[in-house]
C-alpha cells in the first residue's frame, strides 16, 4: 500500500492573533504546529501502514520552517516527506494549494491507494482543500470521518453529517478527512525523533512539479484581516434562586426577545 | 448575470439555510442588479421548486434524477459544477452545512472558481463582492475578495435572516447534465434519535461543561434543552472527560454555532470554547465560580450552584409557556 498524508503547518491554537500595520496576519514570535486535523491523517496513515504494510508518505505545501511540521510527522513513523515551497505559493489560496498537491500525487508520487487529510485547518478552516484535491484527482472522498477500515481494495468509512453519522463504502484509491474521535494520535518517541533525521525530505519547486505561477494562480484574496468586536460582560443577576430565574426568564422575554 | 443558490435539501425536506442563502442571494440580487436562480438536485424533488418561489426566485433549475436520489458529494458536485459552467453565474451560495461545505469545494475545483467559506457577512459594490469569513476560529474576521466570472461562498446557518419576497417569475425549467458512474456507495445511516433540533441549525442552544460533574449531569441540560425545544452542546472538557460524544461539542475544534440564545452551564469559558459560540446573539452563564471567563461574554450571569439554578429555571419557563 501506498499511504499518503497531506498536512498543514498552522498557528498553535492557543496563539494570540495579532494584525499587523498591513492588515495581514502577523507570524511574528508564533508557536507552529501540525494542524491537529491533520495529526488524526497522519495517525491513521501510519496504522494503516502497520496493519497492512507499504509506505506512509507525507506531503504538505508551506515555506521553510514547514520542515519541521513534516520532521514531526517522520518522527510519528510516517517514511518520506515532500515539501512544495515556491515563493508564488506564498499567500496561495485552496486552489492554488490543491492544485500543486493533485500535480505532485498524480505525477512524480503517482500509484497511491488512500490519500488522508484532516477534516480542515484551525487557521482558515475553510475546509477546502481535501474536496478540491478529490476533485482534481478524480477522487471518491469521505470527509469528516470517525472510523475508517481499509481492505480488499476499498475503504468503509463512517462520518459525521448533519444531525447524525453514516457510512459509505468507497473503491480505492480514495480520500479520507479525518476528524477528530478517528483515533488517538501518538507522540514521537525518541528513537523515532532520531530516525527522522535521516528520513528523506526532499522540497520541490513549482518547476521540478512542471508548474507554472499562473497554473497555481489564487482566486482568493485576502483584502484585510481585522480583530473581532469585543463582547462585553452584561448584567450579573443576584439574590435567591427563584428571583433570579424570575429576573432571567423577564429578561429573555422582555429585553433579548428570545424566548 | 445571475446568484445561483445550491439548495439543499434532506429526504424532499428543504433545509433552514437554503432559506437564509436565497433570502441573501435576493438582497445581493437587488443591490448589484442581478437575477436569482436556484438549482434544485435530488430524485422527486420538483414539487419543492413552489417552496422556493417564496423567496423572490426568477428561475428555479432542476436537475431531477434518480441516480441523485441519495446524495454523494461526487455527484452532487458533477451536476452544480455543471450548472457553473452552463449558467457563468457572479455568484454562487450554499450552505455551510456538512454537505454545503464539501459539495461546494468540490464543485468549485471542477468549475475552476474561487470560493470563500463560512461567511457571516456579504456585500456588493462596484460590480465586485466582499466577503467575510472568520479565520482562526473567530479569533479573527478575514475581508476577501474572489477572481471572477464566478465567485463561490458558503453562508454560515442562523447568521443571515430570513426574508420571503414577492414579484418574481419563479419559472421552473429541467437541467439535466450527465452524472458520473458513482465510486462511492452510501451503506447506513443513522440520525440521533429525538425531537430536539440540530446543533448548528438551532435558535437555542443549551450546553454543559465539567461543572456538571459527570455524563447523568447532562440530565439537567437536557430536560432545560426541552423546556426552551433547544439543542444540547457540550465544552471540550465534557467532552474528553467522555460524558457527551465529540458531535455535540462547541468550539474551535468542535461545531461553530450562533443561535439567538446561548445557554452555558458549568462552563468556564475557554478561549477555545468561545471561539465556536461567541457570535451568538444572547449569551445566559450559570457557573459556581465567580471568576469565571464566560461572566466576561454573558450577557446574563448567574453565579449559583447549576443543580439549583436550572431546576428553579425549568419550573420558571414552564410556568410561564
Amino acid at each position: 500500500m501506498k499511504i499518503v498524508a497531506c498536512i498543514k503547518q498552522t498557528f498553535d491554537t492557543e496563539a494570540k492573533i495579532v494584525v499587523g500595520g498591513d492588515g495581514q496576519i502577523s507570524d511574528e514570535g508564533v508557536n507552529m504546529i501540525v494542524n491537529p486535523y491533520d495529526e488524526y491523517a497522519v495517525e491513521e496513515a501510519i496504522r494503516t501502514k502497520e496493519k497492512d504494510g507499504g509506505e506512509v508518505v507525507v506531503v504538505t505545501v508551506g515555506g521553510d520552517k514547514a520542515q519541521e511540521a513534516l520532521r514531526y510527522c517522520l518522527a510519528m513513523g510516517a517514511d518520506r516527506a515532500f515539501l512544495i515551497n515556491d515563493p508564488a505559493l506564498v499567500g496561495a489560496d485552496s486552489r492554488a494549494v490543491s492544485v500543486a498537491l493533485a500535480k505532485l500525487l498524480s505525477d512524480k508520487e503517482a500509484g497511491f491507494d488512500v490519500i488522508f487529510t484532516g477534516k480542515e485547518a484551525v487557521d482558515d478552516g475553510a475546509a477546502q482543500v481535501p474536496s478540491q484535491l478529490a476533485a482534481r484527482l478524480d477522487l471518491a472522498q469521505a470527509n469528516v470521518v470517525t472510523d475508517c477500515e481499509i481492505s480488499d481494495g476499498k475503504a468503509t468509512a463512517t462520518r459525521e453529517i448533519d444531525g447524525g453519522s453514516e457510512t459509505l463504502e468507497l473503491t480505492l484509491p480514495a480520500l479520507i478527512s479525518a476528524q477528530k474521535g478517528l483515533n488517538e494520535v501518538r507522540y514521537p518517541s525518541l528513537p523515532g525523533i532520531m530516525k527522522a533525521k535521516r528520513k528523506p525530505l526532499e522540497v520541490l519547486s513549482l518547476a521540478d512539479l512542471g508548474l507554472s505561477a499562473d497554473d497555481v494562480a489564487s482566486k482568493v484574496e485576502l483584502v484585510v484581516a481585522e480583530l473581532p468586536p469585543a463582547r462585553k460582560a452584561g448584567q450579573r443577576l443576584t439574590g435567591e434562586v427563584d428571583e433570579v430565574v424570575a429576573k432571567l426568564v423577564q429578561l429573555l422575554q422582555e429585553e433579548a426577545k428570545v424566548i | 448575470m445571475s446568484i445561483v443558490v445550491c439548495v439543499e435539501q434532506r429526504d424532499q425536506n428543504l433545509r433552514k439555510i437554503t432559506f437564509e442563502a436565497l433570502s441573501e442571494g435576493k438582497r445581493l440580487a437587488v443591490a448589484s442588479g442581478k437575477t436569482l436562480k436556484a438549482l434544485l438536485i435530488g430524485s422527486g424533488v420538483a414539487h419543492l421548486a413552489d417552496e422556493l418561489k417564496k423567496y423572490g426566485v426568477d428561475e428555479i433549475a432542476v436537475v431531477d434524477n434518480e441516480a441523485l436520489a441519495v446524495y454523494t458529494v461526487e455527484s452532487y458536485a458533477a451536476v452544480l459544477a455543471a450548472y457553473i459552467v452552463h449558467e457563468t453565474p457572479a455568484l454562487v451560495l450554499l450552505g455551510h452545512s456538512a454537505i454545503g461545505k464539501e459539495l461546494a469545494p468540490r464543485a468549485a475545483a471542477k468549475a475552476d472558481c474561487g470560493l470563500v467559506s463560512d461567511c457571516i457577512e456579504v456585500s456588493s459594490a462596484d460590480g465586485d463582492y466582499l466577503f467575510k469569513h472568520p479565520i482562526y476560529a473567530g479569533k479573527a474576521i478575514g475581508s476577501f475578495k474572489v477572481a471572477g466570472p464566478t465567485r463561490m461562498a458558503t453562508l454560515r446557518p442562523n447568521v443571515f435572516p430570513i426574508e420571503e419576497s414577492e414579484g418574481a417569475a419563479g419559472a421552473v425549467v429541467d437541467f439535466a447534465p450527465e452524472i458520473p458512474a458513482a465510486k462511492v456507495t452510501v451503506t447506513g445511516s443513522e440520525m440521533s434519535s429525538g425531537d430536539r433540533p440540530e446543533l448548528t441549525e438551532a435558535d437555542i442552544i443549551c450546553s454543559g461543561g465539567r461543572g456538571l460533574g459527570g455524563s447523568e449531569g447532562f440530565k439537567l441540560i437536557e430536560d432545560l434543552a426541552d423546556a426552551l425545544g433547544a439543542a444540547v452542546g457540550s465544552s471540550r472538557a465534557a467532552v474528553d472527560a467522555g460524558w457527551r460524544e465529540h458531535a455535540a461539542q462547541v468550539g474551535q475544534t468542535g461545531k461553530v454555532v450562533s443561535p439567538n440564545l446561548y445557554v452555558a452551564a458549568g462552563i468556564s469559558g475557554a478561549i477555545q470554547h468561545l471561539a465556536g459560540m461567541g457570535s451568538s446573539k444572547f449569551i445566559v452563564g450559570i457557573n459556581k465560580d465567580e471568576e469565571a471567563n464566560i461572566f466576561n461574554v454573558a450577557d446574563y450571569g448567574i453565579e449559583g450552584d447549576l443543580n439549583k439554578v436550572i431546576p428553579a429555571l425549568i419550573e420558571k419557563l414552564k410556568e410561564v409557556q
